[in-house]
């Protein structure tokens, strides 16, 4: 791991120079402000339990782009060296596979951070206009952020994945929103077991991310989501690992 | 510097590279030589550390380029076919990053990429994205990061390929330079660059080794089997045709019929030019010319690769 930090150094320097990025953090500062504002507009309306924490993490308008901005920050990780050919002076430098995969992994999850990093703004602004704290206990906006990391370091994993399969960024962006959407609408099943099958209910608890940001973001910590997303990070990663040495194996 | 032993990759059905095993020693410059799709290619992504072989061992100063791949890869400076290079980066900015990447302590960092950016005349692009450059400027850019850490071993795939007449004489004149600390293999198709370079040639076709000398051993060990030529004035043609394919060691003979002299084109396994000599001498042929035609590296290649005859 002697070369994780230039490798790191190097995947966000890359990542932030594409034009690409600040697309994306425009457009992504446009939906999540919305997301903020329609939230304090239905508080606004009738008088209720929710916080603003709370809106801004539940509603529709968070998990359109939360769900859109994984494929866009993953698919070129490794797609793009091996269109380049870079791939072949990167491994040839005597730095691990491992290393590789994680500098990629933590490069872009800075980024991801970059993104939400202007929502702690708005709670801010919020405070600030109406006198209130935008939550009622500390650990509500705590649990609501640490669910975002949790979670986007698995769908991080995810498009690392896809993109380790293949040269065609396109091909591992659909493929990394394939998969993506595939472990989130798991989650919804959550919605068709009612108190029917306590056995399967906890079960899809399991795979349910709206269920896990509702309750984080209420505040109530739990273990399981907890060693759910980082028992799966480490394993997609590990998959990742073993892309990346089975595409040289072959090639 | 490099110990390859019974090397050997498979893709599929098809084997690259079948149980080749040669030596390179230190400070020599050895020319991999062979028509494309030989395997020059995967054998030097093999030593580079990129490819894993299916079966045999190759060594890079020493340690395992397999089982040792991290130690053998800070003694070897690879440049890959093509030169890969990311577009997006400055010259400089780029050979930093891999000085650092390849291991350069970072105090010595700036001095490296000073010294690779001036051996390589790389000074008036330093500044600019690694994607306007030329393919002359990225060739050079690819020579100067597979040396930035001072490698022993630089392992340079085509080096001169898709360059113009003037900046093939500069990469050449440069790796003639390098020889004197790095130890190089490096492939090529093109053959006069081969004997200008380098002090050993490996000619290999269809994943296995043809021959392996210096330019003028392989030159010479083919220079019996070439063609030797006879200018003479003959009665019979035809008979005189038969009679030299009679001597041993001629296979086939050319026959050209001119008004008065004819020229006959011998294609020889051994040097016969004395037999001929007594041959005519006891026909009574009057001879003019009876010579052995000098035979290229071009015409070695060819012969060993295409099993032809010349």
């Amino acid at each position: 791991m002697k070369r994780f930090g230039t490798l790191f150094g190097r995947e966000v320097s890359r990542t932030l120079k594409q034009p690409l990025a600040y697309v994306v953090l425009f457009f992504f500062l446009i939906l999540t402000g919305i997301n903020f504002q329609a939230g304090v507009l239905a508080m606004n309306a009738e008088a209720g339990t929710t916080t603003s924490v709370e809106a801004f993490f539940n509603s529709l308008l968070f998990w359109f782009p939360f769900l859109l901005v994984f494929p866009l920050l993953t698919m070129r990780l490794f797609s793009e060296e091996y269109k380049l050919g870079t791939i072949e002076t990167l491994m040839t430098a005597p730095v691990g596979d491992a290393e590789v995969v994680l500098a990629k992994f933590f490069g872009a999850l800075v980024f991801y951070a970059v993104l939400w990093l202007p929502s702690l703004l708005y709670f801010g602004a919020f405070w600030w206009v109406t006198g209130q704290a935008p939550v009622e206990a500390p650990g509500s906006i705590l649990g609501a952020y640490a669910m975002l990391a949790l979670v986007g370091a698995f769908y991080i994993s995810l498009g690392c994945l896809a993109s380790a399969l293949t040269d065609n960024q396109i091909v591992a962006g659909i493929s990394a929103f394939a998969l993506l959407c595939m472990m989130f609408f798991l989650g919804i099943l959550w919605f068709f077991f009612p108190m029917t099958s306590p056995a399967l209910q906890s079960l899809a608890y399991y795979f349910s991310t709206i269920q896990h940001m509702a309750d984080f973001s209420r505040g109530i910590f739990d273990s399981r989501p907890v060693v759910f997303y980082t028992s799966f990070t480490s394993f997609t990663l590990f998959l990742t690992y073993h892309a990346l040495q089975y595409r040289r194996w072959r090639a | 510097m490099i110990k390859v032993e019974k090397l050997t990759k498979r893709y599929g059905g098809i084997t690259a590279v079948d149980e080749i095993s040669f030596e390179v020693g230190k400070g020599e410059i050895t020319g991999f030589l062979g028509p494309n799709g030989a395997g020059k290619s995967t054998t030097m992504r093999m030593l580079a550390c990129y490819l894993p072989p299916t079966s045999g061992r190759a060594q890079v100063a020493g340690y395992d380029v397999f089982a040792d791949s991290i130690r053998a890869r800070e003694h070897i400076g690879y440049m890959p076919e093509n030169v890969p290079l990311p577009p997006d980066m400055r010259v400089r900015e780029y050979l930093a990053y891999r000085a650092k990447l390849k291991g350069v302590p970072g105090r010595r960092v700036k001095e490296r990429v000073g010294d690779v950016t001036e051996l390589c005349n790389l000074e008036g692009v330093d500044h600019k994205f690694i994607g306007a450059l030329s393919k002359g400027y990225r060739q050079r850019v690819g020579l100067a990061d597979a040396m930035v850490h001072e490698p022993d071993l630089l392992i340079l795939d085509e080096p001169t390929i898709g360059l113009d007449p003037n900046q093939i004489r500069q990469v050449r004149t440069l790796i003639k330079n390098l020889s004197r600390h790095h130890t190089i293999l490096l492939s090529t198709h093109i053959l006069p660059e081969v004997e200008m370079v380098c002090s050993r040639v490996i000619i290999i076709n269809g994943g296995k080794i043809e021959a392996v000398g210096t330019p003028e051993t392989l030159r010479e060990t083919l220079q019996d089997r070439g063609r030797t030529r006879l200018e003479a004035r003959v009665g019979d043609t035809s008979a005189a045709v038969k009679k030299l394919k009679a001597l041993d060691g001629v296979r086939e003979v050319d026959c050209s019929e001119g008004k008065e002299w004819n020229t006959f084109l011998l294609h020889v396994e051994a040097d016969v030019r004395e037999k001929v000599f007594v041959l005519a001498k006891a026909e009574g042929w009057a001879v003019r010319e009876l010579s052995r035609r000098a035979v290229s590296l071009e015409e070695v290649f060819v012969e060993v690769t295409h099993h032809e005859e010349i």
